[in-house]
């Protein structure tokens, strides 16, 4: 019995001290050189943000170089498969498009008086915003995001609104000096104050891990509402978020799935915007 | 006649081969563990460290284990050091297991690996849901565990030809 622990304790001691010819470092060395990292990285001392921050710019564009050629077929690929389905979506665009001729007249006259209204009551909602290349999208199936190419020297900011023409698709979570990461709506830390139309329901949409939303936190049952169509829209609550800003379509109104406007998976370039309303800063 | 079919680039590029494969999956954004594929994925990585460490831990080295994990920390967006901790146990159960392994036998490595990678998920678990109150779909890790064991297999096949290349570029 004794043998076998010691046998044990050798063949432990032996795996993690002992370093074969081509190894510099020991196991249990980068062991803990790792849990160091660890400790290190959940610290918000400046230096420590300094280095992390070099480490991210190194990462990502060595990142984005690597990935070109496999970027590029993917992009073929995309392109063939916009071809096969040229015809068909023609037809549905030509329908779509001449009924969308025809909101856009309602639309331009409620625009018009909207703008009339709010500065009736000294509201005046301005926005910056930067135009950002996605860099990497590597989406992992842990967490759901995209590195911009856009940082602080850009003026962006924590917080920041990501928009796919003008659909919302994330907020910016991490600045380094010339890129950012931004979380997308998919993501489940995502949490978006909403707004359900035609209703006007205050909700959270939470990110579920796929390419869904759901409503979370309302009192009220949407699910018996009026059988139209339910848009959600940002809320603009909390701030963060201009009003107003087009996220999603639901599609299960028992159990409140919102269908994102935006294919996350066919992101090229996005706008990172900023808002403030009247004079504030 | 057989030294004719050696070629010192060869051997180089052969017995870098794992290094580079390593890190190429660090960085690159094709991933395997997520094929966007909603019941399909696998972890490359995990077994790409489990068959070199185990096998012939010359050509893969820790220090480069513990930097492909930073990379991936970074690439993946989750807080560095995490990748490189779970790579690195994983290294120490292909060490202790080459410790003790006086004849290697297929199937208990295939059982040693499926006892690790549950292990070091479980730990990256723990780390990012209790240390950094990040949401993580469980189910997601429960897939990625089970097709990266049923893969083992496959990929050990490939890598064993592999193995087999360096090891008759490199010996004489």
């Amino acid at each position: 019995m004794a043998v076998g622990r010691d046998d044990f304790v050798i063949a432990i001691r032996s795996a993690f001290l002992k370093k074969k010819d081509k190894q510099k470092f020991s196991l249990l060395s980068l062991i803990f050189l790792s849990i160091f990292v660890i400790i290190l990285s959940n610290l918000n001392l400046k230096v420590v943000k300094l280095v992390k921050s070099s480490i991210n710019e190194v990462v990502y564009r060595s990142s984005f170089f690597i990935s070109i050629p496999e970027n590029y077929i993917q992009e073929l690929k995309h392109n063939f498969d916009l071809h096969m389905d040229l015809y068909e979506k023609y037809n549905k665009t030509k329908s779509e498009f001449e009924n969308l001729k025809q909101k856009q007249l309602i639309d331009n006259f409620l625009e018009i008086e909207n703008k009339k209204l709010r500065s009736l009551i000294d509201e005046n909602i301005k926005s910056d915003e930067v135009l950002a290349k996605v860099l990497i999208d590597k989406e992992s199936p842990y967490l759901k995001s995209i590195v911009l190419n856009k940082g602080s020297k850009d003026n962006v900011r924590m917080g920041m609104a990501v928009l796919d023409g003008v659909y919302l698709v994330g907020q910016i979570i991490e600045v380094n000096f010339t890129n950012s990461r931004a979380l997308l709506l998919s993501d489940l830390n995502s949490k978006i104050p909403s707004v359900l139309e035609p209703s006007g329901i205050q909700v959270v949409i939470s990110g579920t891990g796929d390419n869904f939303g759901v409503v979370e936190h309302t009192q009220y049952e949407f699910s018996n509402s009026q059988n139209t169509d339910v848009i959600s829209y940002t809320s603009g609550v909390g701030g963060l978020f201009k009003p107003g800003i087009p996220i999603g379509k639901m599609s299960n109104k028992i159990e409140g799935k919102i269908n994102f406007f935006s294919d996350f998976s066919q992101l090229n370039y996005v706008k990172v915007s900023s808002y403030k309303i009247g004079d504030e800063e | 006649m057989a030294s004719l079919n050696k070629s010192p680039f060869l051997e180089i590029f052969l017995s870098y081969l794992p290094i580079i494969m390593l890190f190429f999956s660090a960085f690159n954004e094709f991933d395997f563990n997520y094929l966007k594929l909603e019941y399909f994925s696998f972890n490359f990585i995990h077994l790409l460290i489990f068959y070199w460490t185990l096998k012939n831990p010359d050509h893969l080295g820790y220090l480069a284990i513990f930097f492909a994990g930073i990379i991936n920390d970074v690439v993946t967006g989750i807080p560095i050091g995490i990748s490189s901790l779970c790579y690195l146990l994983l290294c120490s159960v292909t060490a202790y297991l080459r410790n003790i392994t006086l004849s290697p036998n297929f199937i208990k490595d295939w059982i040693t690996f499926l006892f690790s990678i549950l292990l070091i998920n479980s730990i990256q678990i723990i780390i990012l849901d209790l240390v950094f109150f990040i949401q993580i779909d469980y189910m997601s890790y429960l897939i990625n565990t089970g097709f990266t064991f049923i893969l083992y297999p496959l990929f050990f096949t490939i890598f064993n030809f592999l193995n087999e290349k360096i090891s008759y570029q490199s010996n004489g």
